[in-house]
Formats: C-alpha cells, sequence, structure tokens
C-alpha cells in the first residue's frame, strides 16, 4: 500500500450520486430487524454478566462476599479485583486513540472506588435475569472516604491543562490589551454562563457480546465508533495476539461521541470470556449509562466592550470545566470565540478542576456546544444594550480571516448562512423589543445564533474489490453510528467508479479492514471519504490501464484524465459514442477482479496555511406561557455551510437531530447531582430529560453552497456536529426576546423563566 | 429479577384470599410494578394475577354516574364517550399521562397505587424512608426539583405521580374495594395517605385489599372544567404541578368549585377551604388567585421546588380561568 493524494481533477459523471439525496443503503435491513447490534449476536452456550455498580462515590471496597450469588443454581463465577487474572500494568497498555492525559480508568483493578457507579463486579450466569439477581446478593462493604462533585464549589482548585488530548489546542495567547479596553468600552457586557453535565443517553445502551470460538479466537461484537481502537484496547489489556481477535461493530444505535472510548463492557465481556472460554454478552443497564464519561459541567464568563456603533474592541471568554482526577478530559470552548469575530482585543482562558467523577468524554461538538453559545448570547446582549439587531453585530464584526490565526479560512459562507436562513425565517420582520410578539397568551419571540465547528480531517485507508461481474466491495474500518456513512461511502465509490449504487457495496465496523480512525468529530466524510475516493481513483485508472490496451479499444490514445465513468461504462469524453462496458474491460483483458488499497493524507501544507471549519446560522421561534413559562420552541431554520453536501438527505437528517439535541441542552438536558452522595439521582430517561416528538417542531434545514478545493478532494466538511452548536444560544436568545427574562444557566427550565416573570 | 409465585386469581375473592400472606402483591398491567422488580426497589414474593377478573367495565351508576372497573384500561377509560363527555377533565387527564403505549396496558385500579417517581425510591443505593423505613429521606437536603411543597413531612417529601388520581379527586369519586373483611367504599379523599411517619404506605387499604372499581358521582362539571399539567417537556413527563379543575357557575358566579392538585403532595391534594372561598363569588382571575393563596398557605419549598409554590398559584388562575370560559364538553 502506498500513499497517495487523492486527484481532484478527475471527472466525475455529471449525473453521479454525489450530491444526490440517496436513501440510506442500510435502511431496509434496519426497518426489517435484520442489522444486528452488538448484544443480539448469540452462540449456543452464552452466558450473560451484569455489572455489580459501587454504592459510594470515593473510599474503599474492605470485603466481598460473592457467597449467597455463587449458591443460586446457574450463576457462574463472580469477578472482582480479589480475583481477577493479571492484566497490563502499565497505563500506556490501558490508552485508547481518545484517551486524553492520564491514567485511563481500570475495571476490577484494586478496591478503590474513584467514582458513583464505578463497576466493583461481574456476575457471570447462565441467563441474564438470574445474573441481574445474583449481582444483588454480592454483598460489598466499603470505607468511604470524602468526595467532591460540586464544580462551583471546588471551582478555586483549577489548574490550565496543556496539549493534554488529541485534536485539543489551548487557547492562543491573548492579544492586545483586553481588560483596559474592555473598561474603556462604551458598551459593556459581561455575564456568567453555566452549562449542567449531560449524558449521551444513545437508545441502545453499552453491549459487548465476545463469541468464544473453538479455536480459541474471539469475535467482539461491540457497541463502539471505533473497532480498531477495541481491538487494540483489548490486546494490549489482556495480552492477546492481533489475529487472536477481531472487533465488529457493523451497526450502532446512536453514540454521540458514548463509544469513541472502550468503554467497561467491552473489559468486563473480554474478561469473562478469556477466563471462563465462554461466549459472554454484558450489557450496560440505563441507569449504568451514567457510569461513564459525558459532557462536563462548565462554568464560564464573557466579557465583550463595544463601542456605540457595534465594533468589537474587547473579548474576554474564560472557562472552567470539571474532569476527573485520573485524567485530563480537555476540549476547545473558549477558542472558537477568538475566531467567530473581528476584535483586537481578546483573552481565552480554559481551565480545569478535578473532581471524584469519572472522566468526561466528547459529546457532540465537544467544547463548542458549551462554549459558543456563551459566547452567542453574549452577543445578544451586547446587541440589546446597543439597540442593534442582532444579526446586523454579527455582520459588523464578521471575521474574513481567522483572528486566531491570521490565516484565511479554506472556505467560509457564514455570511450566506446569516442571509439565506434569516430570509428563509423572516428575519426582517422581527419587532426588536423584548416582549413585543405575542399570540394570546403566549409570548413569540425571535433569536439567533452562529455556530462553528472544526473541519478536521484524519489518515484512514480503503480496500476496493472490484468484480468482473462490475459489482464493488470497499471496505474501510470506519464506523456508522446511524449518520450515513454506509450510504455515503457508497455514493462516492458509485460517483467515482460510474457505478449504480445496488453495484456498490461498503463495509465498515470491523477491526480487520484497512486502518480508519475512530469517528467522531464529523471528520469521517472527510477523512474515510478521502480514502474512498483515492482507492476507487486506483481501481478506475487500473481500468482506463486495460481498457487501452484492448484490441480496437474505443480509449485508444485517451487520456486518463479524458475518459468519464458514467453507468457501468468507461466514456470518452468529448465523443460519448466511444465507450466500454467496465465488465467487458475486464473480460477483453482476463481479469477476474481488481484490488487496490490505498490510504489518503491531509493536505498538509494547505492546512498549516488556512483554517478549516464549518459554519452556521440558527433563528428559533419560541412560544412562552406569559403566567406559566412553560417554553414551546415552534419553528426553527438551521442555516449550514458545510462544503459540500454529498447527500442532503443523510445530512438533513444529521442536522434536525442536532437541532433536536439542541433544544434538549436549551430546554432539557441535566443530570441532577446529589453532591452529598456524589451521584447522578435522575439516572433514567423518565427523568434524565430529552426533547420528545411533541417538543420538536418543524426543522428548516438549508445547505448553503460552499466551494471549497482545499478541504479534500471531495470538497466536503461533515456536517455531525455543526447542526447543534448555534441552537442552545439561538433558544435562550429567542427567550429573552419573548419575555425580557435572560436566562444564562442550561437548561432553561420553566422555573427559570418564570423567576423573572414575577 | 429475584424469585417470586405466580398465581392467577379465577375470582376476587380467590385473589382476596391469595393475598393475604405477607409479601404479595397484585399484579395487572404491571406497567409499574414489574419496573420496580426489576430495579430491585419492590421484591414481592408473590404475584396475584388479576389481569383476567371480568373487573373491565365501564358502567352506569343508579345514581347517575360511572362505574370504572379497576381493570378498565387507561386509554379505554379516557376514549369512553361517556367518560369524554360527562367527566372531560378525567378524559383530559388521563390523556396527559404517560404514553399511548402504557395507557393501553395500564389499568385504573394499579394507576391509583403507583409508586412515586422519588429519585431516591428508585436508587437503591440511596436512603429512602418509603423503600426501607427508617434509611432517611434522601430528597430531603438533596435533589429535590420535583417533590412536595404541601403535606410532606420530615420523612418524606415524595409526590404521588398520577394524572388520573387528581381528577378523579376533584370529581370526589369513591373507589370500591374487596377484602378479608368484606366490601367497602373509600371516598378518594380518603383512599392516599400523607407520609407522616410511615411514607412506606401510601394509601388505607389494607393486607389483601383489591380495589374493583372506581364510582364517579353523577356531577362531572363538564360545561367547566378542565386538566392542566404543567411538566418540563411537552409529554411523557411527570407533572411538577397539575390541576384539575371544575366549576358551576350561575351567569359569572360560582356555584360550586372543586380543585385538586397534582405534583405537589404525597397525594391529590384538595382543600375544602380554597374550594369554599369561590363558592358565591364571581369567577374572576383576582378570586381564583385569592383561592389559590388559601390552598398554598401552608406551602413549603425545598432548595430546588419552591418555585413550585408560585407555578401552583398560576396555575390554579389559569385552570379556573379555562374552565370558567370553557363552554360545553369538547372533546379532548
Amino acid at each position: 500500500m502506498i500513499a497517495i493524494p487523492s486527484i481532484p481533477g478527475f471527472l466525475t459523471a455529471p449525473n453521479g450520486p454525489i450530491g444526490k439525496p440517496v436513501s440510506r443503503v442500510d435502511g431496509r435491513k434496519k426497518v426489517t430487524g435484520n442489522a444486528h447490534y452488538a448484544a443480539e449476536f448469540t452462540l449456543p452456550d452464552l452466558a450473560h454478566g451484569y455489572i455489580v455498580s459501587s454504592a459510594i462515590t470515593r473510599g474503599r471496597i474492605t470485603r466481598i462476599d460473592t457467597a449467597a450469588a455463587l449458591a443460586l443454581p446457574g450463576v457462574i463465577h463472580v469477578f472482582t479485583h480479589e480475583n481477577r487474572p493479571s492484566l497490563a500494568w502499565f497505563d500506556r497498555k490501558w490508552k485508547d486513540d481518545d484517551a486524553p492525559k492520564g491514567a485511563p480508568f481500570r475495571p476490577l483493578y484494586d478496591a478503590e472506588i474513584h467514582h458513583a457507579l464505578q463497576p466493583v463486579a461481574l456476575v457471570i450466569a447462565e441467563s441474564f435475569e438470574l445474573a441481574r439477581y445474583a449481582a444483588r446478593l454480592v454483598h460489598i462493604e466499603y470505607e468511604a472516604a470524602p468526595h467532591q462533585t460540586d464544580l462551583r464549589a471546588n471551582r478555586a482548585n483549577s489548574f490550565t491543562p496543556g496539549k493534554d488530548k488529541g485534536g485539543f489546542q489551548p487557547p492562543p495567547k491573548p492579544r492586545g490589551n483586553p481588560e483596559q479596553a474592555f473598561l474603556e468600552s462604551p458598551v459593556q457586557v459581561d455575564a456568567e454562563f453555566t452549562q449542567a453535565a449531560e449524558y449521551h443517553n444513545p437508545m441502545e445502551m453499552h453491549a459487548t457480546t465476545v463469541l468464544h470460538h473453538d479455536d480459541g479466537t474471539l469475535t467482539v461484537h461491540d457497541k463502539t465508533q471505533g473497532a480498531q481502537n477495541c481491538h487494540t484496547y483489548v490486546c494490549n489489556v489482556f495480552g492477546l495476539a492481533k489475529s487472536a481477535v477481531r472487533v465488529m461493530s457493523p451497526f450502532v444505535g446512536g453514540a454521540f461521541g458514548s463509544g469513541l472510548r472502550p468503554q467497561h463492557q467491552l473489559f468486563m465481556a473480554m474478561l469473562a470470556a478469556t477466563q471462563l472460554k465462554r461466549s459472554i454478552r454484558v450489557e450496560l443497564s440505563r441507569p449504568q449509562m451514567f457510569s461513564f464519561g459525558h459532557r462536563p459541567e462548565t462554568i464560564q464568563r464573557v466579557a465583550l466592550g463595544a463601542d456605540r456603533d457595534g465594533t468589537l474592541r474587547a473579548l474576554i471568554h474564560e472557562a472552567v470545566q470539571e474532569s476527573s482526577r485520573n485524567e485530563n478530559y480537555v476540549e476547545i470552548v473558549v477558542n472558537w470565540s477568538g475566531q467567530q469575530y473581528k476584535c483586537d482585543n481578546v483573552r481565552l482562558d480554559y481551565k480545569l478542576t478535578r473532581l471524584d467523577v469519572h472522566t468526561p468524554l466528547d459529546q457532540r461538538a465537544p467544547g463548542a456546544a458549551t462554549g459558543v453559545p456563551a459566547l452567542e448570547i453574549a452577543m445578544d446582549e451586547l446587541a440589546c444594550k446597543l439597540g442593534m439587531d442582532p444579526l446586523e453585530l454579527r455582520l459588523k464584526n464578521y471575521a474574513e480571516t481567522d483572528p486566531n490565526t491570521g490565516n484565511p479560512f479554506s472556505s467560509k459562507e457564514l455570511r450566506g448562512c446569516f442571509q439565506q436562513g434569516a430570509e428563509r425565517f423572516g428575519w426582517a420582520k422581527r419587532s426588536p423589543a423584548p416582549r413585543s410578539m405575542r399570540d394570546g397568551r403566549e409570548l413569540i419571540g425571535w433569536g439567533m445564533a452562529a455556530g462553528v465547528w472544526d473541519a478536521m480531517q484524519g489518515q484512514a485507508a480503503a480496500k476496493a474489490v472490484l468484480g468482473v461481474d462490475g459489482k464493488l466491495v470497499v471496505s474501510s474500518a470506519t464506523a456508522d453510528i446511524g449518520t450515513g456513512t454506509y450510504t455515503v461511502m457508497t455514493q462516492i465509490a458509485a460517483d467515482v467508479l460510474g457505478l449504480p449504487i445496488d453495484d456498490v457495496t461498503f463495509c465498515l465496523g470491523d477491526s480487520s479492514l484497512p486502518t480508519a480512525p475512530i469517528e467522531g468529530g464529523s471528520w469521517t466524510v472527510s477523512t474515510v471519504g478521502s480514502a474512498v475516493k483515492a482507492v476507487c481513483d486506483r481501481v478506475r485508472s487500473q481500468l482506463v490501464t486495460l481498457a487501452r490496451k484492448l484490441d480496437d479499444s474505443p480509449l485508444t490514445g485517451v487520456a486518463e484524465e479524458d475518459v468519464l465513468f458514467a453507468d457501468g461504462h468507461l466514456i470518452v469524453r468529448d465523443d460519448r459514442s466511444r465507450r466500454l462496458s467496465i465488465t467487458d474491460a475486464m473480460r477483453g483483458s482476463g481479469t477476474l477482479s481488481i484490488e487496490e488499497e490505498a490510504r489518503a493524507l491531509p493536505y498538509l501544507l494547505a492546512r498549516a496555511r488556512h483554517t478549516f471549519a464549518t459554519h452556521s446560522a440558527v433563528f428559533v421561534e419560541v412560544r412562552v406561557d406569559e403566567d406559566l413559562g412553560t417554553i414551546r420552541v415552534s419553528r426553527v431554520v438551521s442555516a449550514i455551510a458545510a462544503g459540500r453536501i454529498i447527500n442532503p438527505k443523510t445530512a438533513r437528517s444529521q442536522i434536525q437531530g442536532a437541532v433536536v439535541w439542541g433544544i434538549g441542552m436549551g430546554l432539557e438536558e441535566e443530570a441532577f447531582t446529589d453532591h452529598r452522595l456524589g451521584r447522578v439521582m435522575n439516572h433514567d430517561y423518565a427523568e434524565y430529560h430529552v426533547p420528545v416528538n411533541a417538543d420538536v417542531p418543524e426543522i428548516d434545514v438549508l445547505f448553503v453552497d460552499e466551494h471549497d478545493d482545499m478541504v479534500n478532494a471531495l470538497g466536503a466538511k461533515g456536517v455531525g456536529e455543526i447542526g447543534i452548536v448555534g441552537v442552545p444560544a439561538a433558544i435562550a436568545n429567542a427567550i429573552h426576546h419573548a419575555t425580557g427574562v435572560r436566562v444564562r444557566d442550561f437548561p432553561i427550565t420553566l422555573d427559570k423563566v418564570l423567576a423573572g416573570l414575577r | 429479577m429475584r424469585s417470586f409465585t405466580y398465581a392467577r386469581a379465577a375470582s376476587a375473592a380467590d385473589a382476596v384470599g391469595r393475598a393475604g400472606a405477607s409479601g404479595t402483591a397484585f399484579v395487572a398491567g404491571g406497567t409499574n410494578l414489574l419496573d420496580l422488580m426489576k430495579a430491585d426497589v419492590l421484591r414481592p414474593e408473590g404475584l396475584v394475577d388479576i389481569s383476567r377478573l371480568p373487573l373491565d367495565r365501564i358502567e352506569e351508576t343508579a345514581e347517575g354516574g360511572l362505574r370504572l372497573g379497576a381493570l378498565a384500561r387507561n386509554a379505554d377509560t379516557a376514549y369512553d364517550e361517556r367518560v369524554q363527555t360527562r367527566y372531560p377533565m378525567l378524559s383530559k387527564a388521563i390523556l396527559a399521562g404517560a404514553s399511548a403505549q402504557l395507557r393501553n396496558m395500564a389499568t385504573n385500579g394499579g394507576n391509583l397505587l403507583q409508586r412515586t417517581r422519588c429519585y431516591y425510591f428508585y436508587d437503591t443505593a440511596t436512603p429512602c424512608n418509603k423503600r426501607e423505613p427508617g434509611s432517611g429521606c434522601g430528597a430531603i437536603g438533596g435533589v429535590n426539583r420535583i417533590h412536595a411543597i404541601l403535606g410532606a413531612s420530615d420523612r418524606c417529601i415524595a409526590v404521588h405521580p398520577s394524572d388520573l388520581c387528581v381528577a378523579l379527586a376533584a370529581l370526589d369519586a369513591v373507589v370500591q374495594v374487596t377484602g378479608p373483611d368484606g366490601e367497602r367504599s373509600i371516598p378518594f379523599a380518603d383512599f392516599h395517605r400523607l407520609p407522616g411517619d410511615r411514607p412506606e404506605i401510601d394509601t388505607v387499604l389494607r393486607p389483601g385489599d383489591l380495589v374493583t372499581a372506581i364510582d364517579l358521582p353523577a356531577k362531572g362539571f363538564a360545561e367547566h372544567s378542565t386538566y392542566l399539567k404543567i411538566r418540563d417537556r411537552a409529554s411523557y413527563a411527570f407533572a411538577l404541578v397539575s390541576v384539575a379543575a371544575g366549576l358551576e357557575l350561575d351567569g359569572g358566579t360560582v356555584r360550586d368549585a372543586r380543585l385538586a392538585l397534582g405534583g405537589v403532595a404525597h397525594k391529590p391534594w384538595r382543600d375544602p377551604e380554597a374550594e369554599a372561598a369561590l363558592v358565591g363569588k364571581p369567577a374572576t382571575p383576582d378570586r381564583f388567585r385569592a383561592a389559590a393563596r388559601v390552598l398554598l398557605r401552608d406551602a413549603k419549598g425545598h432548595e430546588h421546588n419552591s418555585f413550585k409554590i408560585e407555578l401552583a398559584e398560576r396555575a390554579i388562575v389559569r385552570a379556573l380561568t379555562e374552565a370558567a370560559e370553557r363552554k360545553g364538553a369538547p372533546r379532548p
């Protein structure tokens, strides 16, 4: 395998599938129940594991009595720290591709309890129900130690982290003299913002089924966003040969970042399978989904100073977030504020506070979904003080180049998002004063906000096998967490080779496939899509070479770049009567199949000199009951600039889903921690609220044309995160416009509005 | 879950006979009990399945009211035409609760007996006097956004989660019970109890008692009534505050009034003094507010739920206003 950059110059068919609203290629499997998830695989001798969660938040286990559990017929074994086998000793063996700096949590490693619901034992039994029952008979005595889980109470103990996680950039150094410029600004906003901790809560709970084969090899069906990440992890932790384990994750029932790191159910299932030499399934309960990774609670301060004409003079954005004692989970919260608006005097500050919690974990638009709303509410407040339209204020301070680096953007159509979104929403008809629009007892508010997210790219490889029957199979070890990866990769491959969608199969979610990174950060289309294009380009070159060698070839003397691929044919661009089918080209040359593998890299030179980002403008209408404070989002327009949209149907679904979550962030989602117990108390779907259908209005998504030659060979940036980023702020701003009540504390539940309505 | 014995009752008398043993529970729709068993919160040693008993009918009573069978499903009750036209607040209350799927399974009798949704009741690693008497109340001084502002004790501040029961309380329903000592009728106001020193006991039912029916009196306040539920999302959430309101108007004057609140106490909350404060008075927001203040005179908030006091006042005013404005009995 050699690394080659993709060649954007190759022609794709004018009517190819890229850019078409192709329905999900895996849709039929999903709606007919033929898409199998991690907990659905089985073998006849499958045993079931149930995890016992710690009853305390910090301290140590002084005694474990498993006798009552083991006495039940059908209970096979109880694993604890006392009887676990020897495991990897060095921290680096426990690291994974998304691990921040620090010592990864090791399940069942010792008697120490570091956080609430920490897994402390694993009961294996012949049935799930029995394992669950037996888990309750495991008697554990603890010696509790004092814990700290309250961010506000501990924020004085915060520290400035370094570049402690892949993809994380510490804030840039201050520019200008922000404190003085703020003091001298005639118009000022200075406010504190809080964001509650949120849990990913995908519909599918984390589960692992390890199938133990007769030859001792293991097939591991895991809920993950990175089969290879988990493969490396289990091989390292359990000292297994790479060839002895295969991790599969063809379908994932939502993840949102929760599957970026190997989770403890994987460890548990592997522990039991390797020790008992049996097939094992371990599935977390819904409350146990609150036992690992979450969007960290955050306290922020944003201070803006402006001239009376709206020119930003000073921008200060500070954030403090929680992390665990063992790892420095970091995310980019404040840097966006230096990038989003033109301002000469900027100070950005980001700190962590260690608490007795499990390590937080990337959750959809990590950092941006927390930091950008604070900035965007502050901008709205500034607009109010200036008596200026909030959209106009943003245009006034529009950053044509990246103020953090001075570099140009590879492309930035945020202005188009503002204009087209505003037009679709009818923003011009907004009456500027708060409480000036109503419908009966409902106060109506219109709010808007901008959003931004990185357009990242990693390295990935892909393999393509084209058969003489014209069927193409492309594979890469990436994931589809419901986002549409299967469909989009199929489109890219079909497009490059001019094949019907139905003749292309894309395989993913298998550690044995060509290397791909964890699926997150909106980088999969860019990263894996580029590899798919690269490998299909190589197949294409092979086909042209084969075709040219044929006797009486219609392609004789035609340069490769003058060959079109469409309808399963190679076609001369300037004389479309000169054509040859792919199957004829292969048959004629005696070729049974063409196999290629290729790796795609980001355009590193271009990346060093430009900023790559997606942008959005979100417009929201809310209706607030003037007496009761109940809030309803009644209309959303989300305008997105994300380069070329490979599939407007799946992309629209991504944005709509993100807006739904944005409504949740804005109005509903909050993990309530009882700080005396150090424990999240609303750990189920009944009391941890996410939006239900009745909360979600029609969501109008529009994609703004954005041409980008530099981002990658596809010109596509990825849309997984950008849809959520501006939504909570737009809702908060709309609530202020409706009611005159400014809430800076997410989620904005009715009590917070009611307090201002008195 | 823990092992338990299972028996299917052949008749109401059989059910009562089988349920005499301690640790035995009736099961019908199972929408709450089975969840709590899986969560290890409830640990019955035996279940007596009453779901096949012929108690699922909705029938006219001699007094001109309706008898709701204990085993009639919530959905069948809510969509019963007689309920919709004669007791619209009841229909509305049922449809404000749970989800369509749950309402299809859940029975009326079971709804009366559903347990609180207090976080601490559900989490067996935390103290809860209702789940484990004497272990303490986690919610007091803990996370208590959804908890009681009325009638609580220093042992328990949990609330009853039902919507249906709030309307039944407002309608002066009567619970029909058969038990080891024969049959008896329990006025709805007396059916649920306040936590006091025994928060583990939700109702006045005695061991072996089986709810067979709920009787609605003839008076349904069909012309001027409503059920207002305020919650943290538009559906599938328990009430922060809910109000069942019924008015009998003579011109602009209140001749009779019913007011019951959900989400605020260990039982659906009624206050005769608040209702008396409405009678004979004009049906105006000011009067409604005055009545609300009577009802809430002893309300006491905790760290996270004090907003409910103000919210309840506003909700009462809104519900009574809507009830007063409403003409006829719109189908929900």
